[in-house]
């Protein structure tokens, strides 16, 4: 019953599906109940997933360089729809070429990210984090 | 000599089919009008006549039954998302047979409380959340529906771990409550057929009774379903075939009537591009919808107002006056035939256009986007455009000329991203044999098939249309 539920996926038009793939099995072995959406995701389906779900987190996976575009909006939607305060993660190559990480995950974080995990984080990270976030022993 | 009476009890018309078993054939077919509002059984006594009359005297082993009269079966539908467990669960009620009068989403305010009181539906259907999932709205919604003054049954079928907290609200209240397996257990993962099986049973046991459909029965062995369940049990099974033969594969039909439309879908339709990704929820093999704005009479404004004039003025070669003033006579007067050339005319165009939208609203759609690696397609529900077969089935089609035409007319100016059938052999059946082969079906699976595969088995157009 105090399993917690992750929402996961790749945002946008983005078909990297091997890391998905990683994460997904690496979530499930550290006793997460996880709700993979696969590749191509949009905000919307993340959401609705989010709500019938009843998620604590939804962890998103851009790595084609598009992902500030595609996550423009994200948190202000989960609001509308009454996900106020839900835990939100992106990771993976979020932006275009080498830009200072630091940047970068402050204009995630102004979008309302609670955590921004630059190229080649592992998924043990992620994991700690959410563990953290979601007080899990 | 084996012979068994299908009966369907239509709105208007009773149909009734003897077929015998040991040859399988039909001995004889007749249709009565339907006496619901009085006595079934008048109806029914009128149409053995008629069928003695032709082919008698019958022994009749079993007599099976289905039914639409009465206003059929009406339910309202309720779940979380739009997309995803509000949707799940009319789809599981339309493939149960039953008229979706309306469907709700998110928590039900005190106005649907009493919008659903003003219904009165014959079945509520309660779903929401994925198995283990959101609990909060559907237990906030079984209390709003326990509030409501009336005594509908109540079936319950979403998130397992709110079942038993719905049922308990709903046990004080005065509606019957039964439970079924969550129509949405995982995302995206449909499993209609547990709440399906329980919308049958209540329909048996609970709807034809209060429907005083039920003195019937002396006279029978059972209403057993709705027609629209038997109509979808005979294009299963002529899909499907059985152990010993072959059906004809994947297929869709569209029951064209005067107030609505059905479509039906028995294929997989997953998709076939190779630039192609499904998304959202996957839809049953078996999908049945309803259009409930089309149809040839009093859908017919409903038809005009999805198709737009534009459409209906290039079929017709008529002004567009001319289209709207027909249309205005045909909703007024359900049972009017055309009676001159320009009232054919718009009577063609209106089957061409409501085949369109009603096939064009049941089929997936793609969308095309954009990647860095080229076009790509994101198709939603289901690829029907490499379907073999159309059958055309319903009481409409009598109006409407030459079917083979208004059904090619209407699969070919078809949008190309939306995946309705390209290129099927048209069938069609003249209203009797579906039902009545899915009834039989449940009785006697050999002889329905053969039946059956007599009627639409063959690949070319049969000659009926
Ligand atoms: C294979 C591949 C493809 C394949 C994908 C096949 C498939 N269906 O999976 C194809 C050929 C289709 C492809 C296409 C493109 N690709 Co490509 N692709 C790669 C490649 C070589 C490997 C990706 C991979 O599988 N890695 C292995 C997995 C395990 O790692 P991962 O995906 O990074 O995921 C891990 C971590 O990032 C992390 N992680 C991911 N998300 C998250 C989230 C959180 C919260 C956390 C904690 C961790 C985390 O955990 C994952 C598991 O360990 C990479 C280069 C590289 N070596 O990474 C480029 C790369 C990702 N592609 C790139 C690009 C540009 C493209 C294209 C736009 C154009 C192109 N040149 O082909 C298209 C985009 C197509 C589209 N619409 O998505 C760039 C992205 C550059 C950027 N972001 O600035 C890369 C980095 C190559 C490069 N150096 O230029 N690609």
């Amino acid at each position: 019953m105090d399993r917690k539920t992750i929402i996961l996926g790749v945002i946008g038009a983005d078909v990297h599906a091997v890391g998905n793939q990683i994460l997904n099995y690496a979530f499930m072995d550290a006793g997460f109940r996880v709700v993979n959406l696969g590749v191509m995701v949009s905000q919307e389906e993340f959401i609705e997933a989010a709500i019938e779900s009843a998620a604590d987190a939804i962890v998103v996976s851009s790595l084609y360089g598009h992902g500030e575009l595609d996550c423009q909006g994200f948190r202000d939607k989960c609001d509308e729809a009454g996900l106020k305060g839900i835990l939100l993660y992106v990771g993976g190559n979020i932006v275009v070429g080498k830009q200072p990480f630091a940047q970068v995950e402050e204009r995630f974080r102004q979008m309302g990210f609670d955590r921004v995990f630059g190229p080649g984080t592992s998924p043990e990270e992620g994991i700690h984090a959410l563990k953290e976030d979601l007080g899990v022993t | 000599m084996r012979q068994v009476l299908l009966i369907d009890f239509g709105s208007t018309y009773t149909k009734l089919t003897a077929v015998n078993l040991d040859a399988p054939g039909v001995l004889a077919h007749a249709q009565t009008r339907t006496t619901a509002d009085s006595d079934l059984s008048i109806g029914l006594n009128e149409g053995l006549a008629l069928l003695e009359a032709q082919a008698g005297p019958f022994r009749f082993e079993a007599r099976l039954a289905c039914s639409s009269a009465a206003g059929g079966l009406n339910m309202v539908a309720s779940g979380l998302v739009p997309n995803l467990t509000a949707k799940a669960a009319k789809l599981a009620a339309f493939g149960a047979g039953a008229k979706v009068i309306r469907t709700y989403a998110y928590q039900l305010t005190r106005e649907d409380a009493e919008e659903i009181a003003g219904i009165r539906p014959d079945i509520l259907l309660l779903t929401g959340g994925t198995d283990g999932g959101n609990s909060e709205v559907i237990i906030h919604n079984a209390r709003r529906v326990s509030g409501i003054p009336s005594n509908f049954p109540v079936i319950v079928a979403g998130n397992r771990s709110a079942r038993e907290k719905c049922a308990d609200i709903l046990m004080k209240s005065t509606h019957p409550v039964f439970c079924a397996d969550n129509v949405m257990p995982e995302m995206n993962r449909l499993v209609i057929e547990p709440v399906q099986r329980v919308i049958r049973q209540v329909f048996l046991e609970r709807i034809i009774s209060a429907k005083g459909l039920s003195e019937t029965q002396a006279l029978l062995d059972g209403i057993l379903m709705p027609t629209p369940s038997a109509v979808l049990e005979g294009l299963k099974l002529l899909a499907g075939g059985s152990n010993k033969h072959a059906g004809i594969g994947d297929l869709v039909a569209v029951d064209l009537g005067g107030a609505t439309t059905d479509v039906y879908s028995i294929a997989d339709g997953f998709p076939t591009g190779a630039n192609t990704v499904l998304r959202g929820l996957i839809e049953p093999r078996v999908k049945r919808t309803v259009e409930g704005d089309i149809g040839m009479r009093f859908g017919a404004r409903g038809v005009l107002e999805a198709a737009g004039s534009e459409a209906f003025t290039r079929l017709t070669g008529l002004p567009e006056e001319a289209v709207t003033r027909v249309i205005a006579g045909y909703s007024a007067r359900p049972e009017a035939l055309p009676a001159n050339e320009e009232e054919e005319k718009v009577d063609f165009a209106l089957a061409v256009l409501a085949i369109r939208t009603a096939l064009g609203r049941h089929a997936g759609t793609l969308e095309k986007v954009y990647t860095p690696v080229g076009p790509m397609y994101q198709q939603t529900g289901k690829d029907l455009s490499g379907a073999r077969r159309l059958v055309v089935t319903g009481g409409a089609l009598i109006y409407a000329g030459n079917l083979k035409d208004i059904v090619r007319e209407a699969l070919m100016r078809a949008d190309p991203l939306v995946l309705t059938p390209r290129d099927a052999i048209i069938s069609c059946d003249r209203g009797y044999i579906l039902s009545a082969m899915g009834l039989l079906s449940g009785y006697d699976q050999d002889a329905a098939l053969e039946l059956l595969l007599g009627a639409f088995g063959k690949e070319e157009e049969n000659a009926a249309c």
